[in-house]
């Protein structure tokens, strides 16, 4: 425990160690805010603009959140048929690897052709965006699984919804979760890409307005709460893997012989 | 029982009938099993020795369905293999048990699965399941370690509960992988005894795939020497010593000179070294 503190500590002092080594060197070189904005002057504007940037900030949370919600259950629904049938691995594959090179930002103006403009398509950019590490993800773990767990079952007359159920699944959970916590960060991009083109509302939106303002303390006020955001989200996925699959991280103390 | 279209009469409980398996096609075809016929009878205790790659395990994937045979038929239980409702129970060289899953809930995963279990495992699972895990884990000598998860365990430990999951559904038909290949000696000789002692209490037909001709001598009632390429059964004696056999045992004249004889014949039986 004592020797976890001190990590903690030695990291927390690191991370602020990097503001304030930003925040000398824009005094050092005289950098000008439309530049490079020091952290102090983003932390006040951060205070200030709070009243009107919350609004934004919850709207792209929410957009966000769906838009993850609903790359979740895609993605594990793609990831269970993609993993399990050999030629759905085959077709699925090709494809949704085209499909990842793609830039998402060429794909919003077609959502926004189908959809117009606002939440709709920001949620489902945020959607795509998640949605391919975890197929890539729950594919993988189901098809690695390994043979002999896999005959242990066939033995016992299990069917193949048995041993997904049984086997696959929980064998796959700690590659789901890993996913996870890519995917939620992939997702604030997808919405923020989405919203920097197409929305009135939101933190990409508001960053857009600032920057043709030149008002770039702000522009770097909606990075830092889309930072602070996405390192919550991962913290708040890293927590819920560590329980559910606390057995795929086992500590060596645990070990008997 | 319906009329079938190949009938099995009498105590034969595994029968393989001019069973062959091949790999591949045309020039690169692999024969794993050349053509075998095996017959064994209910509540037999049979070991398969050989050489690596003979087609040993060949056999236990075929007779639990696992592989199917190019040609010939393979018999459980008087039907052609899957069409019986035989419960089998399986345990291979690594213990291969969930790490997601206490020990416990390990064991019984079976239960989970196998009608006439599987429809009551719900109600059950806190009571009369749990209790007969519970039981079994005891004989097996892990008692009290049920809740606590496979990677708490040493190999020996492990591969004691795997014996208990292959045995939990009181199988009929039990088939054994190299099981205790992996032990120290001493854990081995030690599971051949718990081995020895829930077969002659269960009585379920087993198959035991094997290196180890004393473990073959000390556990089977019949063993069966296989060469490789093509894979077949060369012998086929059976094991006179009385049960239950000991570790002395082992070290009788009697015991020593069939071993020798069976090591003979597997190393007359190896494949012709190609690196001189």
């Amino acid at each position: 425990m004592e020797q976890g503190l001190r990590r903690r500590l030695w990291s927390a002092v690191f991370i602020v160690g990097f503001f304030l080594l930003w925040e000398a060197f824009c005094w050092a070189f005289h950098i000008s805010d439309i530049v490079l904005p020091k952290p102090s002057q983003i932390i006040v504007t951060l205070m200030t603009r709070m009243p009107a940037l919350w609004p934004h900030t919850v709207q792209t949370l929410y957009t966000t959140l769906v838009g993850f919600a609903l790359g979740i259950l895609a993605g594990v629904a793609l990831g269970v048929i993609v993993g399990s049938s050999r030629l759905a691995y085959d077709v699925a594959y090709p494809l949704l690897i085209g499909f990842a090179s793609i830039p998402k930002v060429a794909v919003v103006p077609i959502f926004v052709l189908w959809f117009g403009s606002g939440a709709v398509p920001a949620i489902l950019t945020a959607m795509i965006m998640s949605l391919f590490p975890i197929v890539v993800n729950v594919a993988t773990g189901l098809a690695t699984t390994e043979p002999e767990l896999e005959d242990v079952m066939k033995a016992l007359r299990a069917s193949k919804l048995d041993i997904l159920w049984n086997v696959g699944l929980p064998r796959t959970m700690p590659y789901f979760f890993a996913s996870l916590k890519v995917a939620v960060t992939l997702a604030f991009v997808g919405t923020v890409i989405s919203e920097t083109v197409a929305s009135n509302r939101g933190i990409g939106n508001v960053m857009m307005i600032a920057s043709s303002n030149f008002d770039v303390p702000l522009v770097f006020a909606g990075l830092i709460i889309l930072a602070i955001m996405g390192v919550a989200l991962y913290a708040v996925f890293s927590l819920i893997e560590a329980r559910i699959t606390g057995w795929a991280h086992r500590k060596d103390e645990f070990a008997m012989g | 029982m319906n009329a079938e279209a190949h009938p099995r009469t009498g105590d034969t409980f595994v029968e393989l009938e001019g069973v062959t398996l091949t790999y591949g096609r045309g020039e690169r075809q692999i024969v794993a099993l050349g053509e075998t016929n095996l017959r064994i009878d209910e509540g037999d205790f049979v070991a398969l020795v050989g050489p690596s790659g003979c087609g040993k395990s060949t056999i236990l994937k075929l007779v639990t369905g696992l592989i199917t045979a190019s040609t010939g038929y393979v018999y459980v239980a008087g039907r052609e293999v899957g069409a019986a409702p035989v419960r089998v129970g399986m345990a291979f060289q690594n213990p291969t048990m969930l790490p997601w899953l206490t020990v416990r809930d390990n064991v019984m995963m079976p239960l989970k699965i196998v009608p006439p279990f599987r429809q009551e495992y719900q109600s059950k699972k806190k009571s009369e399941f749990r209790d007969r895990a519970d039981a079994l884990l005891k004989e097996v000598g892990l008692a009290g370690f049920g809740d606590k998860h496979p990677w708490q365990l040493s190999g020996g430990m492990l591969q004691r509960a795997s014996l208990c999951r292959a045995l939990i559904h009181e199988p009929q038909l039990l088939m054994l992988d190299e099981p205790f290949g992996a032990l120290d000696q001493f854990t081995r000789e030690e599971l051949w005894a718990v081995m020895q002692a829930l077969w002659l209490k269960l009585k379920p037909t087993v198959i035991l795939v094997t290196h180890d001709l004393k473990e073959a001598g000390y556990l089977a009632t019949r063993i069966c020497v296989m060469r490789s390429r093509p894979g077949q059964i060369i012998d086929d004696a059976p094991v006179p010593f009385a049960r239950p056999r000991t570790i002395d045992m082992s070290y009788t004249p009697e015991f020593v000179s069939m071993t020798q004889r069976l090591r003979e014949l597997i190393v007359a039986a190896r494949p012709v070294k190609e690196i001189a």
